[in-house]
């Protein structure tokens, strides 16, 4: 509690203990009066005092002046123990709130503590403690076990593992060494780094993602809006309806007037919309915060609401559902074993930096260093010829084999083939496709599962090998050989094809496909971490690489979103309810303070599950992708 | 220029739109964003009478929600 909440709090019980024995003390009507004066002083002044000095401001009708006329009125008419009574429920119940309010304000900003609080630079020789922002790019700075990494730069000495679960909700270590970049947020584990940074503090990845999270609640969902226009009419709507029952009926009917005004101060106390107006914003912000706790960076509600009816996602292909990176998948060895092909590809790539060279040496998993190889000839477009042990080793696609005249068998399968000879004489042939991620499968399965009716692949890449990973995988639809602008011609046509209330998810790495990410509703973006562009173009970020962080992200945004609208419909709904039983005189002021400070407690603790996010959302479901059809 | 300012004890969200408002209407004051949830708010103002403004707008909060206390961050 804070020393505000600890004064409330005495005051609160304070009260109660003169409330108490004047309520129930043989006092006659003076002594009573008296005594529940006091007790109203005490609990009350700083309402009425706030009402006064706002009343002075120009404001009139705020909350406090309302709490203050429906109270004082009921004291008038002579219901001394109800004025003071909706007095202390009204403050027990404002106390409750912000003790809710700022509990789970804390949790959420636990969870985007990664804020590092200073950084160790060398200067000279000599180590000081500085702040972040002091330190300038090329500065080498000295991170400790425990410490958190300050700033981006690149390992000059010494290794260590990484917990970068702040930053992703993975909670595997990450190994890191001299040479390896590495990204602020992080904590490190066990070796003390020595680190060049290469972005100043104001750019680097932690102050990025603080911004992003900060802002995100500037822009504002539907429902928020709907709540802050609908906070604008209804208390003055309510204070002009708790008028009219004071007069009209009366005055029409010629009844006492004070049994309507008694009904009229019910409205007052009523008349503040203060359950929808913390509720609703504290939803979004605990379903983003809970979102960013597996990873996810959501970047407003308003994308939060967009995402619970994504209606279809597309994927690009590369970086996205598939690593990005090539590796072998098949050999076909022809009168050698598989084993050998591979040393006879691997010892000709072997000094080739080609990502596809490098593929087959990373298969062939020994060390390639044993090989003596002379006359490397590479021939471009073909492939690579050497010579080892006095024999010639061919390696290379189709034309070379044609241009050498050896007869070979051809490869049907998708993907790119390394035709490999001996001496004149074939050898088989290795596949090398890009791999297609662990998740991808899980990923769209679940998202089947989670309504989305539609998911499409864009890729730039051929036909054969689009369709296979496609059909792999169990996508809807695949477009190929697609160039960057035809991305974009085929998502106007998709964004066309998707229905009123449906919206249109794109999900790519960030690299090459800005405009396709700006085009479609939601744009998401995977690998955040370490990639500017990917954060800065998308509206959701998935900060690790795996695309079943989506479903996880639609599950918490469909769960946030229910939560509103629970909310709303339970605020709206025991209002309506106590305004139409207090105008027939039914609900007592005791029932309005309930549908007024005890409604918002109640809806704020509602709000607060939106935070929880269940464990399994935040690792990767290793176990559940064999579930996942492997096509 | 920007710069955030902590306010300590903003406890209710509509307190925050009515700062906001208030705020915003100010001389000199080109933009301003009170985050409730977040306890923050970014005022945006000339560079040249920066520190000026940012006492006027103090002044007013103060004024506004006498329980708020604004922090530099």
């Amino acid at each position: 509690m804070t020393k505000k909440q600890k004064k409330q709090l005495y005051r609160i019980l304070t009260s109660i203990l003169i409330f108490l024995p004047v309520l129930w003390l043989p006092l006659n009507e003076t002594g009573k009066f008296i005594g529940f004066l006091v007790c109203y002083a005490v609990i009350g002044w700083d309402i009425i005092w706030k009402a006064v000095t706002n009343i002075l401001h120009g404001q009139v009708f705020d909350e406090n002046f309302l709490m203050t006329v429906a109270t004082v009125g009921a004291m008038c008419l002579g219901d001394y123990k109800e004025g003071v009574a909706v007095m202390l429920f009204y403050q027990v119940g404002e106390l409750f709130q912000s003790y809710a309010v700022s509990k789970s304000r804390r949790s959420i900003a636990g969870l985007m503590d990664i804020r590092p609080d200073y950084a160790n630079v060398v200067r000279d020789g000599k180590e000081t403690r500085v702040e972040p922002d002091e330190v300038l790019v090329g500065d080498v700075i000295l991170v400790k076990p425990g410490e958190r990494i300050p700033l981006d730069g690149i390992v000059l000495e010494g290794s260590s593992t990484l917990d970068t679960s702040a930053l992703t909700g993975e909670s595997m270590p990450r190994e890191t060494g001299a040479g390896a970049e590495v990204i602020s947020g992080c904590i490190n584990q066990t070796g003390t780094l020595r680190i060049r940074v290469s972005r100043p503090y104001g750019e680097s990845t932690v102050s990025k993602i603080l911004d992003l999270v900060e802002n995100a609640s500037s822009k504002k969902s539907k429902s928020e809006a709907f709540i802050t226009r609908f906070a604008r009419y209804y208390t003055p709507s309510v204070v002009a309806a708790a008028a009219l029952l004071a007069i009209l009926p009366p005055l029409i009917t010629g009844q006492a007037f004070a049994p309507w005004i008694h009904r009229a101060l019910t409205f007052l106390v009523i008349s503040c919309p203060c359950a929808l107006v913390i509720s609703v914003p504290l939803s979004f912000f605990g379903g983003i915060g809970g979102a960013s706790k597996c990873g996810v960076l959501i970047k407003g509600s308003n994308y939060l609401e967009a995402l619970a009816k994504a209606e279809t996602v597309v994927f690009d292909k590369t970086g996205t559902l598939t690593k990005g990176s090539f590796a072998v998948t098949r050999c076909y060895p022809r009168g050698i074993t598989g084993e050998r092909l591979l040393e006879l590809a691997a010892c000709a790539e072997k000094d080739s930096n080609h990502p596809i060279s490098r593929s087959i040496v990373r298969a062939y998993r020994k060390n390639t260093e044993q090989f003596t190889v002379s006359d490397v000839q590479e021939i471009p477009g073909h492939g690579i010829s050497v010579t080892q042990n006095g024999k010639n080793v061919l390696a290379g696609n189709a034309k070379l084999m044609k241009s050498r005249k050896i007869t070979f068998q051809p490869v049907k399968e998708a993907g790119t083939v390394v035709y490999v000879a001996e001496d004149g004489k074939y050898r088989g042939a290795v596949l090398i496709e890009d791999e297609i991620k662990e998740d991808a499968a899980f990923a769209v399965s679940e998202l089947k599962k989670a309504g989305v009716q539609k998911t499409v692949m864009l890729t730039g890449d051929t036909k054969a090998v689009g369709e296979k990973v496609a059909g792999k995988l169990g996508l809807d639809l695949v477009y190929t050989e697609l160039l960057p602008a035809d991305k974009v011609a085929h998502m106007e046509e998709l964004l066309a094809r998707t229905s009123e209330k449906g919206r249109l998810a794109f999900v790519g790495d960030g690299i090459n496909d800005a405009p396709v990410l700006a085009r479609a509703d939601i744009g998401i973006a995977m690998g955040g971490l370490g990639s500017d562009a990917a954060i800065e173009a998308a509206d959701i970020v998935i900060m690790t690489d795996e695309p079943s962080k989506i479903a996880a992200a639609m599950r918490i945004s469909r769960k946030t979103l229910a939560i509103v609208r629970q909310n709303i419909v339970f605020a709206l709904g025991v209002k309506a309810v106590v305004l139409l039983l207090g105008a027939l005189g039914i609900a007592s002021m005791w029932a309005a303070v309930f549908a007024d400070v005890g409604v918002a407690v109640i809806a704020i603790l509602n709000a607060v599950r939106a935070l929880r996010v269940p464990k399994e959302e935040k690792v990767l479901r290793k176990e559940n992708f064999r579930e996942a059809p492997a096509g | 220029m920007r710069k955030t300012f902590k306010l300590v004890d903003l406890d209710c969200a509509h307190c925050a739109a009515k700062i906001e408002d208030s705020v915003r209407k100010m001389e000199g004051v080109t933009g301003v964003e009170v985050n409730f949830l977040s306890q923050k708010m970014v005022l945006e103002a000339s560079e040249e009478y920066f520190s000026e403004i940012a006492d006027k707008v103090v002044k007013r909060i103060r004024k506004i929600e006498p329980d708020v206390t604004v922090k530099k961050i």
